[in-house]
């Protein structure tokens, strides 16, 4: 198993900040805007863009959910890893609001699939974005494409694409691994 | 998240502490999903599910169907009195016969214990046992500790009285498996004629005096006296049984300390707890009823998952 590094933690730093500069030029205040991440990796980025929504750029009060997509996966008994639940926690309804999914690494596309239905059981959203740090481009099964992307990463399918968070696993970094 | 150890729930004594700790997270889950503005999610759109009740059900059957429409499976009912099992057809044949119309998972309830094991050897589905005669009644038994949980913080090192008709309880039977499992203390409170001999066996405690089993406990599980399965008198009358093991508003605010009040329906207001205790503070039937659905997907959705 070998590892190449695709981004340092400086280079997540300066994707991050242009993602949160476009962020704020499409919703501006956000007051009609609802950052979702998807669980359970999809949480670190979502956080890290709104605390930075906040502190860099002081927009104040943007709200913040996640999305737990286990029970809408269209591979229920078709894999021999039995699927993980995390927890949903989306405390307002998002009946004729902008929401931006937010997750780690777009590949096949079914996990957004599956969020875009999972989310209608809080409401029907004006309109629902997405933004990924990575999109691994050549990969999907589906048409569904990212409106905001950190990289875009040609992978072929035995690799994995990798994105570590200082919360959790101690720095900043995305690795390409051959698997 | 692991997978459960069993393919059928057939009774608690068959899982283990660690299958009880993964229906409860994927109960948190669920407790969640049926508190959004739209409850169902589309997990089990490619299962069927039949339930066959050879038994009367309300609370139960209502539950299993609402926590089956909510996984989005599709759900066939039966009820035994209107059926060919009046015209004398066997069990095997009438389950066999529902499962040649392709059902993947079959909840019973029925009057012979071990129903639920029989038909788990002999057909090919996933069976979940819905109440088999004085037998085990798993479902009610995981909301109950599920409902403790949660008030509790957690079931180890409780103290749990089952009161009244042990005797003819399967949720009794089931509920002492579980919560010794999680490490509570049990201890049954009835009428000699309604305790089984030897329950002592199961590591439980007796006690006959309702105020003092009540003095010890931090939850009370009322249980209803099951009269259609009596052939002779257990007590004198349902007065009297009322006046020494029913619990009122007196005897429960007489306690020094405040203990949950459980009971897993139908209630006979009036002979086991009178309403206003039915209906206090202290009392969390309402909560079972709710966290018996969260409960029931839990499991039907860890053993759909095994269903290959």
């Amino acid at each position: 198993m070998s590892q190449k590094v695709l981004l340092t933690s400086k280079e997540v730093n300066i994707i991050l900040h242009r993602l949160a500069c476009q962020l704020v030029e499409k919703h501006l205040d956000f007051s009609d805007t609802i950052l979702v991440g998807i669980q359970p990796r999809g949480t670190f980025l979502a956080r890290r863009l709104k605390d930075m929504l906040e502190k860099e750029y002081n927009i104040s009060k943007i709200a913040l959910g996640y999305l737990d997509i286990t029970f809408f996966r269209d591979d229920f008994r078709r894999t021999n890893k039995p699927l993980e639940a995390n927890k949903t926690q989306i405390d307002f309804i998002v009946e004729n609001k902008k929401v931006v999914f937010i997750d780690d690494v777009l590949y096949t596309g079914r996990s957004i699939r599956s969020a875009l239905t999972a989310i209608q059981s809080f409401g029907r959203p004006s309109e629902i974005e997405l933004l990924t740090l990575i999109d691994r481009r050549f990969s999907r099964h589906l048409p569904i494409q990212p409106d905001y992307r950190g990289r875009q990463v040609d992978a072929i399918n035995d690799e994995r694409v990798l994105v570590c968070w200082k919360e959790q696993d101690g720095e900043d970094a995305v690795y390409l691994i051959n698997k | 998240m692991s997978e459960l150890s069993v393919n059928h729930l057939l009774g608690i004594k068959y899982i283990n502490e660690k299958d009880i700790n993964l229906i409860f997270e994927t109960a948190d889950h669920f407790k969640e999903v049926i508190n959004r503005p739209i409850k169902k999610v589309p997990s089990l759109r490619d299962i069927t599910i039949a339930n066959i009740f050879f038994e009367n059900s309300t609370r139960t059957k209502l539950s299993f169907e609402l926590a089956q429409k909510r996984l989005s499976a599709d759900v066939i009912s039966f009820s035994a009195a209107q059926s060919s099992v009046k015209k004398g057809e066997t069990l095997i044949d009438t389950v066999n016969n529902i499962l040649s119309m392709k059902v993947d998972m079959v909840v019973m309830r029925h009057s012979n214990p071990g129903a639920a094991h029989f038909l788990s050897q002999n057909v090919k589905a996933s069976i979940v046992n819905a109440g088999d005669g004085a037998h085990e009644h798993p479902t009610q038994a995981l909301l109950d500790s599920y409902s403790i949980r949660e008030k509790l913080g957690d079931v180890a090192g409780k103290k749990v009285v089952i009161v009244g008709d042990i005797l003819h309880s399967r949720v009794a039977l089931s509920n002492i498996y579980a919560l010794q499992m999680q490490g509570a203390e049990v201890k049954v409170c009835g009428p000699n004629t309604l305790i089984p001999r030897h329950i002592e066996s199961l590591g439980v405690t007796v006690e006959s005096n309702l105020r003092k089993a009540l003095e010890w406990c931090d939850v009370a599980n009322m249980l209803r006296v099951q009269n259609e399965r009596m052939d002779v008198n257990f007590f004198p009358s349902t007065r009297e049984y009322a006046q020494q093991y029913g619990l009122d508003k007196t005897l429960l605010d007489s306690l020094d300390k405040e203990i949950l009040i459980m009971h897993p329906g139908p209630i006979n207001r009036g002979v086991e707890i009178t309403s206003d205790v039915a209906d206090s503070k202290q009392s969390i039937i309402l909560n079972q009823v709710e966290n018996g659905v969260a409960i029931r997907m839990a499991v039907i959705y860890l053993l759909a998952s095994k269903i290959q």
